[in-house]
């Protein structure tokens, strides 16, 4: 064993195998951001999907409401070190937001996400397939609050929560890995939180 | 599997001396012997670890000037918190810790910016601006900065002389401290909520950047006050201390 911080450990809380190493439980939410909360308007709100030919859909709020939605109750885990049990969201996974714009997978290995005000992130595209994410708009019952990501997140709890970026607009499908906001600010390309990859090498 | 060295690996440091800010926030200076060094507003992750083992992890950021080998972190102490009271009441100096980073690209200034800049904190919030702060100070540049610094009372200012000293010395730097709940009765300010006229505009200062730290209804309400004020989005950035950030 390493260094021995003295005298440390007498609050401790009793592990929990649903925390990934290095994070702690939360019941709050908070909120991590690097700018100021975007405010967008449902009615000009819209996803673009973008094929690896270039080719791009948009989908309106109206026609993602008519998606068929599922609830979603999953554990998040944030780079900052909390986690929260038990999150429910209500949202249309993935493969159906690509497959009602008719955008082809031919090619795609990855995808890059985008978000109003400018933020990216980065995934490989199986991450978001088979149920792993989602377009989330509603928490808790709720519709998603502007500062949580509203009126539409991107929920994919197996990485890292930077990685369900907030307020996005749009998919770009890529054949190669072209890394994000964050990823290209010394956080790790992929954030799988029970790896602890939290930081550029990890 | 093969590893390659880490880039940010676990580095050993001893507190070397510490002091209170406040009564529930403490200066703690590290020595870090392979530390070489930060951006101001960076920060840092450290990790406890207990003698059976048992660890935590959390995240703090850097409140020095870049100095290789040593910081310091100035840390307010959360009740209920597992991490910041064993940080401010427990540790003296001589006792380790584990730190890695200097972590965080964004919310940073270096002197190489040439751009006037505003810094806006509230609370605990001050930490990373005061690190931009004292590398401005520190450095030959003349770029002028404003600082906004919202805390409760008097009593719960951070670095009360250094400011004062900063603030007397410094003609291109200017401090406003402002208090949400009771403040000193020469204030012509009552105390209250940050407000419009409380936030210089862009054309007071020439297009500025912006980095506001503090909780996040206070980063959420300025946020929308500096935009209204006439700043740009993409010239805002922000930072929070989440309320569990124990």
């Amino acid at each position: 064993m390493g260094v021995i911080s003295r005298g440390f450990g007498s609050r401790r809380s009793a592990a929990d195998p649903r925390v990934p190493p290095g994070q702690y439980r939360t019941e709050d939410f908070p909120v991590l951001s690097a700018g100021p909360t975007p405010r967008v308007d449902l009615a000009s709100w819209a996803f673009d999907v973008t094929g690896v030919d270039g080719a791009s859909h948009a989908l309106s709020w109206t026609q993602l409401m008519e998606l068929p939605d599922e609830e979603i109750t999953v554990d998040i885990h944030c780079v900052t070190k909390w986690s929260k049990l038990d999150t429910r969201w209500r949202g249309v996974p993935i493969s159906t937001v690509l497959d009602a714009t008719g955008t082809s997978r031919q090619d795609a290995r990855y995808a890059l996400v985008h978000s109003y005000g400018g933020y990216t992130t980065n995934l490989p595209l199986e991450d978001l397939l088979d149920g792993k994410a989602w377009v989330v708009f509603e928490f808790d019952g709720k519709p998603i609050a502007p500062a949580h990501g509203g009126p539409a997140r991107l929920l994919v709890p197996h990485l890292y929560f930077w990685k369900s970026a907030k307020w996005v607009n749009g998919i770009e499908l890529l054949p190669r890995d072209q890394l994000g906001f964050w990823e290209s600010l010394g956080y790790h390309a992929y954030g799988d939180p029970w790896r602890e990859q939290r930081y550029i090498g990890d | 599997m093969q590893r390659t060295k880490p880039v940010f690996p676990w580095l050993t440091a001893e507190l070397r001396d510490s002091w209170l800010e406040t009564r529930t926030a403490k200066t703690l200076e590290f020595s870090v012997p392979d530390w070489t060094g930060h951006d101001a507003g960076q920060h840092v992750d450290i990790k406890l670890t207990a003698e059976d083992g048992y660890t935590a992890q959390r995240s703090y950021s850097v409140a020095s000037a870049s100095t290789p080998g040593s910081l310091q972190l100035t840390v307010e102490t959360v009740s209920e918190g597992e991490v910041s009271p064993y940080l401010v009441e427990t540790m003296v100096p001589g006792d380790q810790l584990q730190l890695r980073g200097p972590l965080g690209g964004w919310f940073r200034w270096t002197e190489d910016l040439t751009e006037p800049v505003l810094l806006v904190g509230g609370g605990s919030g001050i930490v990373p601006l005061m690190a931009m702060l004292r590398q401005r100070v520190r450095s030959t540049v003349e770029v002028p900065f404003h600082l906004v610094y919202m805390a409760r009372t008097p009593d719960h200012i951070f670095y009360t002389n250094e400011l004062h000293t900063i603030a007397e010395s410094r003609k291109d730097v200017t401090i406003d401290r402002l208090y949400s709940r009771s403040g000193v009765p020469t204030d012509a300010r009552p105390p209250g909520r940050l407000g419009l006229d409380d936030l210089p505009g862009p054309t007071d200062l020439g297009p500025a950047r912006v980095y506001v730290c503090g909780p996040t209804g206070f980063v959420e309400s300025t946020a929308g006050l500096l935009q209204t004020r006439g700043h740009e989005p993409h010239a805002i950035r922000t930072e929070r201390f989440g309320p569990s950030g124990g």
